[in-house]
Formats: C-alpha cells, sequence, structure tokens
C-alpha cells in the first residue's frame, strides 16, 4: 500500500451536479459543467471518499495508487 | 470588487402571485438589467436575488456559500415555520455524513432495479382509469398514487398508513394553506410518526432502506443523532409525497396544451427521457426559489458586492430560462442537444430523489402514451383548478379523457 489514493471521474457517468465539489471542494472541480479531480493522486482525505459515495451516479472511483484495491464508492 | 450601483427598489417577492405554469415575465429583465436585485420575502430578513445561470450556480455550488449560517438568523422565506434544522440546514462535513445515509439507495443504478416496479405499478393505476372510463381526474388515479407507492416501498413505510401522513406531509410544502399552528403540528406527527416507525425497524429489521438507515446510524452513533435520522426519512417521505405528485400533473398538461408536443412524443417514444429533462427545465414547479445561501466571506457576484453574512436566492426558474445557456428559451424542445437544466438543484443539496423522479416520470409517461395515445383534457383550460398556498404549483385535479 502506497498510502496516496487515485481519483478517477468517469466523463460518460458524470451528470454534473455539483455534489463533489460542494462535499469536497479541493479535490474535484467543474469544468464545462462536467466534474474533474483537481488531482488525480492525493493523500487520503475523507472529502474524497464523502463525494465519492455521494455521487448518485457513481461517476467516482477512489483506489489505491499502488495496488488499485477500490476504496470508494461503497457497493 | 466593483461599486454596487445604486440599488432603489427593494421588490416584494415572489413578485405577483402565481399565474398557473407561467414565468413571471420580470425574470427576463431582472437578468438584462439587474442580474442580482434586493428582494424581501413574506417572512425574514431582506435577501439578494439572482437570476442568471451562471450566478444562480454559483450560489447553489459555490461552498462560500453556506445553508448552516442561516441557522439561527431571520431567513428570508415564504413559509412561515424556518427550517432551523435537518440536511437542509447542514454544510459539508455534517451534511454528506447524514446524506450519505440514504444516497446509496437513491443512485441511477439502485433506482434503475426499482423501474419494473414502478411500471407495473403505473400499469395497475393506469388499468384502473382505464376502468373506471372517461372522464378522470389523472392527479386522483395516477400521479398521487405512483410516487407514493413507490417511495413507500423504498423506505418501508406502510402504504396502509398514507392516510395519515399524505395530510402531515402538506406541512412541508405550505405557505399559507394551513395556518402556521396546523404546521407546527402536522410536521411534529410526521416526526413522531417516523420515530416510531425508526425505533420497530431497529428492533425488527427489514430489507428496506428505513432499516439500512438505522443501521448506518448505529453503526455512526457518535457522528449522528437519532433527531437527524428522522427528520432526514421524513423529509424523504414529504418529498415524495410533495414534488413529483405535483409535477406530473404539470408535465401531462403543458404536453397537452402545448401545440404538437404530445403527439411528437407518441410518435416517438424514444424522447421520452429528453422530454423529462426538457419539462424539468420548462416548468417552474416553485412559486418562488427559497432556501437563502448566506454569503461567508464578502464576494463578488453579478457585479454586485455581497458582504459577509448576507443571505442570496438563486432563482431556479429564472436561471432555467437563461437566452446565453438555453437558445430559444421559452420554447419547449425535446431536441437540445444539452440540457444543464437545475431543475433538481445544484451542488450538495442537489435533489437526493432526482434519479427517482426521472425514472417515474418516464415510466408515467411512456405508460400514457401507449395506453393512451389519444389522451386529452376533458374540460376547457379555464375550468382546471389550481393549487395555491403551497411553495409548488400544481393542479388540484386533471379531468382526462382518452
Amino acid at each position: 500500500m502506497s498510502g496516496t489514493w487515485r481519483v478517477d471521474v468517469d466523463p460518460r457517468r458524470c451528470i454534473g451536479t455539483g455534489i463533489c465539489a460542494g462535499a469536497a471542494p479541493d479535490h474535484f472541480v467543474l469544468v464545462d459543467g462536467l466534474s474533474r479531480p483537481v488531482l488525480n493522486v492525493v493523500d487520503p482525505a475523507g472529502p474524497v471518499i464523502d463525494a465519492a459515495d455521494s455521487c448518485p451516479m457513481e461517476a467516482i472511483t477512489v483506489r489505491d495508487a499502488d495496488d488499485h484495491r477500490l476504496i470508494a464508492p461503497e457497493p | 470588487m466593483s461599486n454596487n450601483p445604486p440599488v432603489t427598489t427593494t421588490r416584494s417577492y415572489p413578485f405577483h402571485a402565481p399565474d398557473r405554469l407561467e414565468l413571471d415575465p420580470l425574470y427576463a429583465r431582472l437578468r438584462h438589467e439587474q442580474p442580482v436585485t434586493r428582494v424581501r420575502l413574506p417572512y425574514g430578513e431582506p435577501a439578494w436575488l439572482a437570476t442568471r445561470y451562471a450566478d444562480v450556480r454559483t450560489v447553489l455550488g459555490d461552498p462560500r456559500f453556506s445553508r448552516a449560517a442561516a441557522v439561527g438568523r431571520d431567513e428570508p422565506r415564504i413559509t412561515p415555520r424556518q427550517l432551523d434544522a435537518g440536511i437542509l440546514a447542514m454544510d459539508p462535513p455534517e451534511h454528506t455524513r447524514l446524506r450519505r445515509l440514504a444516497a446509496k439507495a437513491f443512485t441511477a443504478r439502485r433506482v434503475e432495479q426499482l423501474r419494473p416496479r414502478a411500471t407495473g405499478i403505473a400499469d395497475e393505476l393506469l388499468d384502473a382509469m382505464l376502468a373506471a372510463g372517461a372522464p378522470a381526474d389523472f392527479v386522483e388515479y395516477v400521479a398521487t398514487p405512483l410516487p407514493i407507492r413507490v417511495i413507500c416501498e423504498l423506505l418501508g413505510v406502510p402504504v396502509a398508513d398514507q392516510d395519515r401522513f399524505h395530510a402531515w406531509s402538506e406541512a412541508i410544502v405550505s405557505t399559507t394553506s394551513l395556518p402556521p399552528e396546523r404546521i407546527d403540528e402536522y410536521i411534529d406527527n410526521l416526526y413522531a410518526y417516523m420515530g416510531e416507525l425508526i425505533a420497530r425497524r431497529r428492533r425488527e429489521p427489514t430489507d428496506d432502506l428505513l432499516s439500512a438507515m438505522v443501521r448506518a446510524r448505529d453503526e455512526n452513533a457518535d457522528r449522528l443523532t437519532e433527531l437527524e435520522v428522522v427528520q432526514l426519512a421524513a423529509g424523504l417521505l414529504a418529498a415524495g409525497h410533495e414534488t413529483t405528485v405535483t409535477q406530473l400533473p404539470n408535465f401531462v398538461y403543458v404536453l397537452l396544451t402545448t401545440p404538437g408536443a404530445w403527439d411528437r412524443l407518441r410518435d416517438d417514444p424514444g424522447l421520452v427521457p429528453s422530454a423529462v429533462e426538457e419539462l424539468m427545465r420548462y416548468i417552474p414547479l416553485g412559486v418562488a426559489s427559497a432556501f437563502a445561501r448566506y454569503a461567508t466571506e464578502d464576494l463578488e457576484l453579478g457585479g454586485v458586492l455581497i458582504r459577509a453574512g448576507e443571505p442570496v436566492i438563486g432563482s431556479i426558474s429564472s436561471a432555467n430560462r437563461d437566452e446565453s445557456v438555453f437558445a430559444d428559451p421559452d420554447r419547449l424542445d425535446f431536441n437540445r442537444p444539452v440540457n444543464p437544466h437545475l431543475g433538481f438543484g445544484h451542488g450538495v443539496h442537489h435533489c437526493i430523489g432526482a434519479q427517482l423522479a426521472r425514472m417515474e416520470l418516464q415510466v408515467a409517461l411512456r405508460a400514457l402514451l401507449q395506453r393512451t395515445p389519444g389522451l386529452r383534457i376533458a374540460v376547457p383550460e379555464e375550468e382546471l383548478t389550481w393549487k395555491s398556498g403551497l411553495i409548488v404549483r400544481g393542479l388540484t385535479m386533471l379531468p382526462v379523457t382518452w
């Protein structure tokens, strides 16, 4: 385990609700109406998990940067 | 920061009494002339009102605007009662902790699993309407029972109790339809009812959202109070009663009164999903926007300096008709290439039931197009009656024939 996370937003799933950018403004930003991670590799942070678990489209995935284990969203 | 232009008037808001589903033309003028303006609502302190799409999205989505900061203030509002607790009075991270209790049940994936069941309910309800014969009241036969049965089954609330909580739910959306003391009484009843049901699910868990919420709460008891969970569950039940129930007849009314709209959908039912989005954009469901956001720092919005601590209301209905985002915004168009409407809000408080509402609206329209292709309103338009004294606009009855 590397201790860092890999964050991705699937642009085909994202509908731009703005929930993630509101819940984790340091980690997500809306560009042309759709969400993008500010950085793809981040230090572990609660709001990133909150955002992934709050997305109604399950467009956000958070993985262990090293072994790619899925950390969020919860199944 | 720009210097504020002199603001000469503080307008009363809503500007006029609602007229069916017409959007007040003053919004279009304000978008051009005074996109952020001063208003006074029936209750609470004066506020800023934003009418342009970009500014409304900022108010709803930018973390420099806070809902939690409304607690303890005399919030500008159209309801006598101020929501001083609950999920709509919270910011992240508290808001997110509470919302996560229920959010899983409302993802697009989970809602899709409910579609066959919702389709079955819609068919059953249409069977009953067809058996009763024309003219029949669409509100009574389909639009009211469909969303109520779906939200009850999802939450695990006995449909048999609906005579009680249906009346109480009105309190959540009432402005003057109920006396203030009755609003308090009904909301207290709703919380008490939900509190009992949650206690029962704790003793005897079942396979429903209430049981899942209880389990999640008990695993994180240090972070969420029982009252927060009760209020969230009551809010989900009430919202499930008062939004889609009202919007579905609005959809049918617009489809049947806009020349060509119904026929176009009937000829191409593949347009139903985009029609649902367009109707969400086009119909101003709310009598006015509310739930003011308080600025947490000095900031500029639409050329106006907003001071820290000042409340700002974003008009969703006006944003949805902003000509800089939606070409020919007053036209109902099922072929818009993109439709980033704000009908379900934006930001952390984006409607938790949005995917469920979309699915129900699609299911109901598909069933109607298929079973009653010749649907029309059974009375002259001037005989239709509209609800009043609520935060939402809708028909009391929609007599239809087919």
